[in-house]
């Protein structure tokens, strides 16, 4: 099976020769992947070299003379490093453009915590007008690509090398209910839905997938809650934990409810390792999600 | 009935009066009056954009970096019929389109909002590959810098990237007005000149020495001219 990385390749190779609109930027992470596209369309795929602040203000630009911009790299440099130039260079300027990251939470955990973004969701979460789409599977990150670079608007796009065995048909923007159970409501975002329905298996609760987090699907989490006995509500992100309380909470500001965040923890580990290991160390295996999930329930 | 004649187009002279309607903003004072003389040559000689044009894909685009001190860009947009003069005196003011750093939402002919220093060359090199990915070759670039916002480490990315990019529509006018604490020494446009850009030094109050700089040719590199205006006291 291919990485939601490698889709990412392929996809926006094909999409390049399909729509003339579009054009890549990358300070060169993945740039041997696109050795080809950028022989095919050498003015369409700019690789401006190790430059981060640069890489976001020429998406910027190529999105002011009527571009379709696609910026490329890590989640640390493509979102922490010139977080200002996304804040600027599109949301200020009124324009659109698709951001794409690999590297994730600790997709390369031996690389250490310069390569960790646990955090780049929280930190899109403050700006306005972002779509927020976190795949779980190389065939949802097509999907979700393949909108995203039809459409005008600015979508954050974050891939990591932690992938769900199945796909799921990921059709819209709304939350898919996965099981439905009447003792709480359990949001699983992206790549985090497996580790989620090994850790509830048997448990009385309905579980939602989210790939688009932002917007967040209001509607269809007070759906879940109202066809519960409790408003239990237990998030579980690939990222920082708690960077969809306060939307949930909002969600279900007419009810009295409970919401538990789980996710990344803000600690830093200072471990290398393996994926395993820290989503481990972090308690997102199925047997923490399993103590922690059913803790809270039975409260 | 009363004929009456078509307006007298606003030159040169009118810029005082147009800076004088806007108050407020004597903080960034000195800023807004170094740029005055190079905006009026590029705007009244040199771009090839009008009120009719900002929409247009094949104009030149002008991007105010340095945001700081837009009078003078408001005064020349002004004075160009981009902008009411009747906006001016609310320069500031909660219900004005003319803040103190211009907002491109806001204003027709406005390329960029900026204020926040650094932002506009990175901005330029993009806007740039996507007028040369469509074919557009025809439109140039230019896009307005200070001598101290040259100090934010993004310019030099882009001015790295530019040159061996062979960037020929993209055109950078530094402000120079000695306002960098750390300076600059061996000069502002050997920083460029290094980078392969086409670069030239002039006197900021030269209409004729900026007009011959910034319509030089300069085939197959980017070009960056700084204009010399007095010292920020």
């Amino acid at each position: 099976m291919d990485t939601m990385r490698d889709r990412f390749i392929s996809t926006t190779s094909a999409l390049l020769d399909e729509d003339p609109r579009l054009a890549l930027v990358l300070a060169e992470i993945s740039r041997d992947g696109f050795d080809a596209a950028e022989r095919r369309h050498p003015d369409r795929v700019v690789n401006v070299g190790i430059r981060e602040q640069l890489m976001v203000g020429v998406g910027g630009g190529l999105a002011l003379a009527g571009m379709r911009p696609i910026v490329h790299t890590f989640a640390s440099f493509l979102v922490e490093r010139p977080f200002e130039q996304v804040k600027l260079d599109f949301g200020h300027q009124g324009v659109g453009g698709v951001l794409v990251s690999a590297g994730a939470s600790y997709d390369w955990p031996a690389g250490g915590f310069t390569h960790m973004s646990p955090g780049d969701v929280a930190l899109m979460d403050t700006l306005d007008g972002w779509t927020v789409q976190v795949p779980g599977h190389p065939d949802e990150a097509e999907t979700l690509l393949r909108d995203a670079a039809a459409g005008d608007g600015r979508v954050y796009v974050r891939l990591s090398l932690q992938s769900n065995e199945r796909a799921l048909p990921v059709t819209g923007p709304g939350f898919i209910t996965v099981r439905e159970g009447r003792g709480g409501v359990v949001i699983a975002v992206g790549p985090m839905l497996d580790n989620v329905m090994a850790a509830t298996e048997g448990l009385d609760t309905t579980v939602l997938y989210a790939t688009t987090v932002r917007p967040f699907d209001a509607e269809a989490l007070r759906r879940a809650v109202a066809g519960g006995s409790a408003a239990d509500v237990v998030l579980v992100e690939p990222y920082l934990a708690g960077t969809s309380t306060a939307v949930a909470n909002d969600a279900l500001y007419a009810t009295p409810h409970r919401v538990l965040g789980l996710g990344v923890a803000r600690r830093e580990l200072r471990r290398y390792g393996e994926l395993g290991e820290h989503l481990a160390a972090h308690g997102l295996d199925p047997k923490s999600l399993r103590d922690r999930i059913s803790a809270f329930l039975t409260r | 009935m009363t004929k009456t004649g078509p307006a007298p187009v606003p030159g040169h002279q009118d810029l005082t009066r147009l800076l004088g309607l806007m108050t407020g903003d004597e903080k960034h004072g000195p800023a807004a009056t170094s740029t005055l003389d190079a905006l009026w040559v590029l705007y009244d000689r040199v771009l090839r954009v009008s009120p009719a044009s900002v929409d247009a894909p094949e104009r030149d685009r002008f991007l105010l970096s340095k945001g700081h001190g837009p009078m003078a860009y408001y005064a020349v947009l002004a004075a160009k019929g981009f902008l009411a003069e009747e906006l001016l005196p609310g320069f500031g003011s909660y219900d004005s389109p003319l803040g103190y750093h211009p907002d491109r939402t806001l204003l027709p002919g406005v390329e960029i909002g900026s204020g926040s220093l650094g932002h506009g060359l990175p901005l330029a090199v993009g806007t740039v590959l996507g007028l040369r990915a469509q074919g557009l070759t025809d439109p140039r670039v230019w896009v307005l810098i200070g001598d101290a916002e040259l100090d934010e480490g993004s310019n030099h990315e882009a001015l790295a990237y530019a040159g061996p990019a062979g960037l020929e529509q993209l055109h950078t006018l530094v402000i120079d007005n000695a306002s960098a604490t750390h300076g600059w020494p061996g000069g502002i446009a050997s920083r460029f000149e290094a980078a392969g850009w086409s670069a030239e030094t002039v006197d900021g109050r030269d209409h004729e020495a900026m007009y011959a700089a910034f319509t030089a040719p300069h085939p197959g590199r980017p070009r960056a001219v700084v204009a010399r205006v007095e010292p920020k006291a």
